[in-house]
């Protein structure tokens, strides 16, 4: 095709320096106007803002802050706040989708039901106003004078989720951390071996490490600190503020229905013929669940379960919406109080593209472990 | 194909083998079916048997043991419609009807070609925007600040897939491009693109464009949100059509440009619209995740079905009706969107039906 090749040519290269400088001129177009505005409005520009205090109260954070901590102390406080929610609801979605993908394989027409309903409700409204509704149910629960109590542990009242704190010293953790390094050497080194006994030693090791723990407590301090009603309000244990709880709840709820629906077509991809020929081997029906189909299924699943995690971490920022500071929030105020729009925007987007990369960089990785090698 | 039938279950036979041939299967819908048998029976008497469903205000509802539709008869309107004048919301109602009418008749397979369907939509989203809009034909003029409710809800949604295809149709060529720098453009666009929220690119749009476009360029607020949707969901749908052209064999290329069609013509008459067929489970996929996501734009400050539904909770003293409203709100979603993926599904059999044969 002579005409199709000086297209290539001659007419390729005029569009594509064409395009450059179109986007060139695109780019300073919008860098001079950005300079008249800031330079009209008498904005400040640069990074210099990060080193600031913010003076304003984040309600949730997983580190310590005060109205007085800088801007980029609060900034990553909302990136901590994002990864934390961003990666409960992954894991709790994970564990819900995989017994609702098993309900819906299950061939016991009542589990189909339950689970197909649940996928359909859940996947057909919109991700934010199922977190106004559990935001809702959260601040509408009774008073901490009424809460609802489980078992003297868990406490539930409009302030939020309470729940039993293991309350451990320095020392306490570095026993812990010890224990479980030993174990983990332990039972790599049995394994280097082909020792079986990998598994039990690990286990002896955790087991040890309890009873240097109990033993080697101060007297008289309790290894939970449990919730418990103090006037009006809930003293002790750990608690999720009504913020939190919603948006997990909602994430959880959310993600559940389409890992689930990941789930049931990794299982349903399994080929009958391999787990026949498991059963024709002589496997339980549980070795053929555990040892062929779950591999099998999990390997066909993966790429699509990473595109959900993926997706999950970026539907934290409805947690705006119920007042949850999250990554997004949290710039979103930045901006409105100090102004510097540009800079803001641009560790918003970076902060976004480094979770997602890194995240989608881990789970490719362990698509490639996990891939089946054919033989050479 | 189908080969010779299996041979007919009785009912009896197959309601055994479903949920009574093991033990486990015995006790597992013995236990469950318990269960869902108790659950039915609270859903059905708190939405029905225990509801009220005509009052002035709450407090007739504070006595009532189930739902308080009341709250639906209150302020239907207002999450309907919005901030709409309560005079003009048969127009607003009317707008939503062509709109809804317009997605219905695209569905039918008799409008898949692109002057019908660029006809229909012409015609549907003109009178939606000449109803909603006045100022002509003795109609009141109501600004788009007074838009709201379900109407901005389809008006955001319809734009976005109106404005969204051309450019995922654009960006899909130009990531299959001989060029290496159109190439590496639309690839890195659709790449950054797709890892961002997309709350972050709306709140661009809204609230950072202003400061970098000269203010003859900028617009109105909810014109740019919407192109910033159409432009996320473009990225998206681009990535669907680029795996439904690479699905298109070879050979259909070669073959038109054997016919003396030019390269110009081989995309647009042979390539895209096998693509377009080949892609269409995901294209309406992503069509219904579009509608559902529209509902973020509450953050943003727009008032739509999902904004005005909040307001309805704060106003008056209806909060504590807070279930009931978001149960109306998900009822609507809900309709569209798993009327929207059924439509999917059944496209989806239909389409393996006709290669099978």
């Amino acid at each position: 095709m002579p005409r199709f090749a000086s297209f290539r040519t001659r007419a390729g290269f005029t569009i594509q320096v064409g395009l450059l400088l179109v986007i060139a001129l695109v780019l300073a177009g919008l860098v001079l106007t950005a300079r008249e505005n800031i330079l009209g409005q008498g904005m400040a520009t640069g990074f210099g803002f990060l080193d600031r205090s913010t003076g304003w109260p984040v309600n949730v954070s997983v580190i310590e802050l005060s109205a007085r901590s800088s801007y980029a102390r609060v900034l990553l406080a909302g990136l901590l706040n994002t990864l934390t929610v961003g990666a409960l609801a992954l894991l709790l979605a994970t564990l819900l989708g995989t017994v609702l993908g098993l309900m819906r394989v299950s061939g016991n027409l009542i589990l189909e039901i339950i689970g197909t309903t649940y996928v359909e409700i859940f996947r057909n409204v919109p991700m934010i106003l199922q977190a106004f509704f559990w935001y809702a149910v959260f601040t509408h629960l009774p008073s901490p004078r009424q809460a609802i109590t489980f078992a003297d542990a868990v406490v539930l009242s409009n302030r939020g989720l309470v729940l039993p704190e293991p309350e451990f010293s320095a020392a306490d953790l570095a026993v812990l951390g010890l224990a479980a390094l030993a174990g983990v050497a332990a039972s790599v080194l049995a394994a280097r071996r082909g020792l079986r006994a990998g598994r039990w030693l690990a286990l002896s090791w955790l087991l040890l490490a309890g009873v240097l723990l109990w033993a080697g407590r101060a007297p008289g301090v309790p290894m939970l600190s449990l919730p418990e009603l103090q006037g009006l309000r809930i003293a002790g244990g750990l608690t999720l503020k009504p913020e939190f709880s919603a948006l997990l709840v909602g994430l959880t709820l959310f993600g559940a229905a389409y890992i689930g629906e990941i789930v049931r077509g990794g299982l349903l991809s399994v080929e009958p013929g391999k787990l026949e020929a498991g059963r024709a081997l002589g496997l339980t029906p549980g070795q053929v669940n555990r040892f062929i189909r779950l591999p099998l299924a999990l390997r066909a699943m993966l790429p699509a379960l990473s595109n959900q995690y993926i997706w999950l971490m970026k539907a934290t920022t409805v947690g705006i919406a119920i007042g949850y500071p999250d990554f997004f929030a949290v710039v979103s105020t930045a901006i409105n109080q100090s102004g510097q729009t540009l800079e803001l925007l641009a560790i918003l987007m970076l902060g976004f593209l480094a979770v997602n990369y890194t995240l989608g960089f881990a789970l490719n990785r362990l698509n490639e472990r996990l891939k089946l090698k054919g033989r050479s | 194909m189908d080969t010779a039938a299996p041979p007919k279950e009785s009912l009896a036979a197959w309601a055994h083998r479903r949920l009574f041939s093991t033990w486990f299967d015995r006790i597992v819908t013995l236990v469950f079916g318990a269960g869902v048998a108790w659950v039915l029976w609270q859903v059905l008497g708190w939405a029905f048997l225990g509801a009220v469903w005509s009052a002035p205000n709450s407090d007739a509802c504070a006595g009532a043991s189930g739902a308080c539709w009341a709250v639906i008869e209150a302020r239907g309107r207002l999450i309907l419609f919005g901030l709409y004048p309560a005079e003009e919301h048969w127009r607003s109602a009317l707008a939503c009807l062509a709109v809804m009418v317009t997605m219905g008749l695209s569905c039918w397979p008799l409008f898949w070609h692109v002057k019908r369907l660029a006809a229909l939509w012409v015609a549907g989203f003109g009178l939606f925007l000449v109803l909603m809009r006045g100022g002509v034909a003795g109609l009141a003029p109501v600004t788009a600040e007074q838009w709201g409710g379900l109407s901005l809800t389809l008006f955001i949604f319809c734009g976005v897939v109106v404005a969204g295809m051309p450019m995922a149709v654009g960006l899909a060529l130009a990531r299959r491009s001989k060029l290496p720098v159109v190439r590496g453009c639309a690839g890195g666009l659709i790449d950054v693109v797709r890892s961002l929220p997309l709350l972050t690119l709306l709140f661009t749009a809204a609230v950072v464009v202003p400061l970098l476009v000269p203010g003859w360029l900028q617009g109105d607020k909810l014109v740019r949100v919407v192109l910033a949707y159409a432009l996320f969901f473009a990225c998206y749908q681009a990535e669907i059509l680029r795996a439904g052209l690479q699905s298109v064999h070879e050979g259909q290329g070669e073959a038109a440009a054997a016919l003396g069609l030019s390269p110009a013509q081989r995309v647009f008459l042979i390539e895209l619209p096998q693509a377009f067929r080949n892609t269409l489970p995901s294209t309406i996929n992503q069509v219904v995740i579009t509608f559902k996501e529209t509902s973020i734009v509450t953050i943003i400050g727009f008032f739509e079905v999902m904004a005005s539904g909040n307001a309805a909770l704060g106003s008056g003293d209806w909060g504590r009706a807070f279930i009931e409203v978001y149960v109306f709100l998900g009822l609507i979603y809900f309709v569209f969107v798993f009327g929207l993926s059924r439509y999917g599904a059944w496209l989806e059999a239909r389409m393996r039906r006709g290669q099978r044969h």
